[in-house]
């Protein structure tokens, strides 16, 4: 597929809510956070409009753009896959990386999509996760990153598998070198990612109602043959449980972040 | 040999399992217990002993042998305990500049309420970090299923062996097969596309080693190659110094697809 292809997004699309079925175009939902204006359900978020919702205007800079996924075990229709989560999302792979400002502090920053693939961890995920990690301890920068995601990519097997400790040590050497990170988990974060860099930040904020957890809800109802309880494993009942410090919601997480950025700036 | 024959050998009721293994190799062991946090993980079996002489730590699954015996250890599926354990005691190593062996050989990190609960996903998030940092040679054995990120939670290390039965795995045949073709019949074709066999991740570079299994060695014919195998690789490690140690560590996951 050609990149001018996948770049060629519809301008302005209209979105509609999954909860009440209204619909809004694009810029009229930004000016809202994203959050629905009639029944106030937060709509999911790609990596381009979060980057615009947290980020001071024209500051982001992408790195490793260009970084491609490919079939590397000849696995049957992962090839298809891939061009249509390329088409749908619009994006080249399921994490947007780059630098920004927020609230004029300089950052690291991740964005994942869960609209390529469900934002699952092949490679190519995990490799510019890791090459932002190594980039901010060498500029002693903080590290901000938005999960989403499926967990490990299971077309790319064992490889995608080994993603998780790639970027753990990664994440442990910035954290070993004195320097902020500070996860953001949207909906829904599961699998490999959670029980990866998701749960490693310094300060873990989640979104209101945001599903995480390390199991999918299928799988623990197969195993314990039951269904489970209303509110299981939503950020409310992480903040409960002790595994996050705070549920932020959309209207004040470039504040909340500003802030705590800004506590942790580093005299270079 | 099939790819789902593997999957099948691994998970035979009557493949030897962690306590086995170090039954056969491990001198003086003694059983540690608890993570000091919760309670005390059955599916872990943890402790120090000697092997050929030389102190060291001991972290093995265990899928237990009788039924009562399997229930108590919950098939082997480890609990966030059971992680916690293992880091409690991988520091303590550290701390008495002991090498670590991890057994790999389960199913997977358990999939309950009570996991979730009590944080399974930051568990094993948390040793992947800690462990790639530990400043002692770190060893793992893959010895039977090794299931996604469970396996993971005690496989980074600085090398890793697979007996040649053995499977390691992002996801189960079974639960790929169903999530892709919705058919969970088609396990054998998933095992196939998932390359998961000792001889696939040794060209992967994920592991080091395969231990051969012909099909009429004994369980302890295997621990006693899998021991000098463990020796040797002990005897090496030792010998670098801890920067070069852990560098090495870093360097051979973070080539894993780049």
């Amino acid at each position: 597929m050609k990149l001018a292809e996948i770049f060629k997004k519809k301008k302005n699309p209209v979105i509609s809510c999954k909860k009440c079925e209204g619909s809004y175009p694009e810029s009229e939902l930004m000016k809202h956070h994203m959050i629905c204006p009639d029944c106030g359900q937060y709509l999911r978020v790609n990596s381009r409009q979060r980057i615009a919702m947290i980020t001071d205007k024209n500051t982001f800079k992408e790195t490793d753009a260009n970084l491609r996924s490919k079939d590397l075990l000849s696995f049957p229709g992962y090839q298809e896959k891939l061009e249509k989560a390329m088409n749908d999302s619009g994006e080249l792979e399921g994490v947007v990386c780059g630098t920004a400002k927020i609230g004029g502090v300089k950052t690291a920053l991740f964005v994942m999509n869960s609209a390529f693939m469900m934002g699952s961890m092949g490679t190519v995920v995990g490799e510019k996760i890791t090459r932002l990690f190594e980039y901010a301890t060498k500029e002693k920068l903080p590290v901000i990153g938005f999960t989403t995601s499926g967990g490990a990519r299971m077309q790319e097997g064992i490889l995608s598998l080994m993603q998780m400790a790639k970027t753990s040590g990664a994440v442990k050497r910035h954290s070993d070198a004195g320097l902020l990170y500070i996860t953001v988990l949207t909906d829904p974060t599961t699998g490999g990612v959670t029980a990866s860099f998701a749960m490693e930040g310094d300060i873990i904020i989640s979104e209101p109602k945001a599903l995480v957890g390390f199991a999918g809800a299928r799988v623990i109802e197969q195993t314990i043959g039951q269904k489970l309880p209303e509110g299981f494993q939503r950020a409310e009942f992480l903040l409960e449980h002790g595994f996050i410090d705070m549920i932020e919601p959309r209207e004040t997480l470039k504040d909340c972040l500003s802030r705590i950025l800004t506590m942790h700036e580093v005299k270079k | 040999m099939k790819a789902y024959t593997r999957v099948q050998n691994a998970r035979k009721g009557q493949r030897p399992s962690g306590a086995f293994f170090i039954n056969q190799m491990i001198d003086n062991f003694t059983e540690l217990h608890g993570d000091r946090r919760f309670g005390d993980d059955g599916a872990i079996i943890a402790g120090i002993g000697t092997l050929s002489g030389t102190p060291v730590t001991v972290i093995a699954m265990e899928r237990g042998t009788t039924i009562e015996d399997r229930m108590k250890r919950n098939f082997g599926c480890p609990s966030p305990e059971g992680y916690r354990k293992a880091l409690r005691l991988m520091k303590q190593a550290e701390k008495f500049h002991r090498p670590v062996i991890c057994l790999i050989g389960s199913s997977g990190a358990y999939p309950g309420i009570s996991a979730e609960e009590r944080g399974q996903g930051e568990a094993i998030a948390e040793n992947l970090m800690e462990m790639m940092t530990l400043k002692t040679p770190l060893i793992s054995v893959v010895i039977g299923e090794g299931g996604s990120g469970g396996a993971l939670a005690l496989g980074v290390a600085d090398t890793v062996i697979m007996l040649e039965n053995a499977v390691y795995s992002v996801i189960s045949p079974e639960a790929c097969a169903s999530i892709l073709w919705k058919d969970a019949a088609k396990a054998e074709e998933a095992a196939d596309a998932l390359k998961l066999t000792a001889h696939d991740l040794k060209q992967f570079g994920v592991i080091e080693t395969v231990i051969p299994e012909s099909e009429d060695i004994t369980p302890e014919q295997l621990c006693a190659t899998l021991k000098s195998e463990l020796v040797q690789e002990i005897n090496q490690k030792s010998k670098l110094s801890v920067d070069k140690l852990t560098e090495q560590r870093y360097q051979r996951f973070r080539k894993i697809g780049s």
